[in-house]
């Protein structure tokens, strides 16, 4: 059974004061309902997950007490992939015709807080000071540019470019462009990646309605499909956050062995897709992720980025929407955010920030702690 | 900084042996796949057997990544004993066991504008901060040219 998006519903990342997180997930949900013309009540299952503002399946005391299915889902930064997948795996098991996924969030603000033993780790990793995100990112896209030669030049064209996205995108939370200049000179964070070069804690939420493939155009003339979804975890030897001791012998991450898998699902290759959204928790993400998700080899995103590749109007752009620089990571619907932009550009309603040229397949891709990844293909 | 050993205690039991003239980080060896891995523990991540002994890791080995933490981490977790005015950048990075692992540690240096990937390293365990009238002793990795 194949299965199709028919509507799709965001309530604004950022800052939204006054509003509970709970609030901008219920917006998003009447929003999607309201894009695929359908109500609450038909819907028949739905996956929702928020890591920071309460439970997800609290949003039925919101949209209505229907008796649904609904599952909440918990999965860190790859969250609102995993509700997509799960929603996914619903409808193509032939157990349901339709229903929801969704994700909403509200963080304080601020660096994410981590608490080592919640995972797996001894209190004393955080006493000593080691239970910090951005360390590992600096730590992995340092060693990668010593093996293959990127340089800081392409760590600030990532953050400027997705900043420039972000600015055509009224959902985005930042809508300021940032010149080379004002990335570059930022305060150091964790070297060798700067403040303009993070993504932020913030808030938002976005849903989706899902259906069997072959009812979608009874609701939408621009149904997108869902060509293949993948979530693969670490394997011993890649290189993960909060990773005490690394193995000597290097396996593939995660977001190889999804992206391999869904490639292999969808029976196509990296080059048959025109535009993607590669999780870009910081510029030195994007970097790595443009090769972990087979688009180039290692090293070639130097080039890739002087020649404007991932622009818009590139040969693939990435991040459209701004990603997680510009968007910021609301955890529960981030994934989900992914998903809906690049089904907003293969629908061409994305506006200002249009791919041209009809793009007809596109990529997601979220990576998250403990080292987790999600990708998707989808087509129209 | 110099230490009462007598009034000290490790940051974790089973990280290291102390008291020590000459601590060694302790690791766990698989008796049936040969991964080493740090902390010890007593499964195998590699292989999921359950047969596992405890080893001292080398003292020395070579800078594999490092980052520099430039702010003052948050309390909770953070127990060190900076202020926001005394703050320094502190040094964190993987350090290159021969034919053991890759050990995460926070680095000890002079300069952290000196470090470099490939660069020998040695294992110190010096006083980190004080708890309940002790000092409380932890592992780090200092560039060899700074102790020889
Ligand atoms: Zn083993």
């Amino acid at each position: 059974m194949d299965v199709a998006i028919i509507g799709l519903g965001m309530h604004p990342f950022g800052r939204t004061d006054g509003v509970s997180g709970l609030e901008q997930g219920a917006y998003a949900a009447r929003k999607a309902l309201e894009d695929a013309g359908v109500d609450w009540s038909d819907m028949q299952f739905a996956y929702g997950g928020s890591a920071a503002a309460g439970n997800a399946d609290a949003l039925v005391s919101k949209l209505g007490l229907t008796g649904l299915q609904f599952i909440n889902v918990a999965n860190g930064c790859a969250t609102g992939g995993s509700a997509l997948q799960s929603a996914y795996m619903a409808i193509q098991s032939g157990m349901f015709d339709i229903g929801m996924a969704v994700g909403f969030d509200k963080h304080p603000r601020g660096a994410f807080t981590v608490d080592p033993e919640a995972s797996g780790l001894g209190k004393w990793y955080g006493d000593i000071g080691m239970a910090l995100t951005p360390q590992f990112f600096g730590m992995k896209i340092q060693r990668y540019m010593h093996e293959f030669g990127i340089s800081e030049d392409a760590l600030v064209r990532v953050a400027v470019k997705n900043y420039r996205n972000g600015v055509l995108n009224p959902n985005a939370w930042r809508k300021k462009a940032f010149s080379y200049e004002d990335v570059a000179t930022s305060d150091m964070v964790a070297d060798p990646l700067r403040k303009y070069m993070f993504c932020s804690p913030a808030e938002g939420g976005c849903a989706m309605i899902l259906c069997r493939a072959d009812k979608a155009r009874q609701y939408t003339s621009k149904p997108v499909f869902l060509k293949a979804v993948s979530v693969k975890t670490r394997n011993f030897g890649s290189f993960e956050v909060f990773t005490q001791a690394q193995a000597l012998n290097r396996a593939d991450a995660p977001t190889m062995k999804a992206s391999k898998a869904a490639f292999e699902f969808a029976g196509i290759g990296p080059e048959d897709i025109d535009v993607a959204q590669l999780q870009d928790t910081e510029s030195g993400a994007e970097i790595m992720h443009m090769a972990e998700n087979g688009f180039c080899k290692d090293g070639e995103q130097e080039k890739w980025l002087r020649e404007g590749y991932t622009e818009i109007n590139g040969k693939l752009p990435v991040n459209t929407d701004g990603g997680c620089l510009a968007n910021g990571e609301p955890i529960g619907a981030s994934g989900l955010r992914q998903v809906h932009e690049i089904a907003l550009q293969l629908r061409g309603d994305a506006g200002a920030r249009q791919v041209p040229n009809q793009p007809k397949t596109g990529y997601t891709h979220v990576y998250g702690a403990p080292g987790l990844s999600g990708v998707t293909i989808l087509s129209r | 900084m110099a230490i009462n050993v007598a009034n000290s205690e490790p940051i974790a039991e089973g990280l290291f042996t102390w008291p020590s003239n000459d601590p060694r980080l302790l690791g766990s060896k698989c008796n049936n796949c040969g991964v080493v891995v740090f902390p010890a523990q007593s499964s195998c991540p590699a292989c999921s057997s359950t047969s596992t002994e405890t080893i001292e890791l080398e003292r020395k080995g070579k800078l594999w990544t490092y980052t520099i933490q430039c702010f003052l981490p948050n309390r909770p977790p953070y127990e060190g004993p900076e202020t926001p005015a005394t703050f320094k950048p502190f040094g964190v990075g993987y350090v290159e066991l021969p034919d053991q692992t890759r050990v995460e540690a926070r680095i000890k240096t002079n300069d952290v504008s000196k470090l470099k990937i490939g660069m020998d390293m040695e294992l110190v365990v010096e006083k980190f901060m004080e708890r309940n009238g002790k000092d409380v002793v932890a592992f780090f990795f200092q560039p060899a040219d700074e102790l020889n």
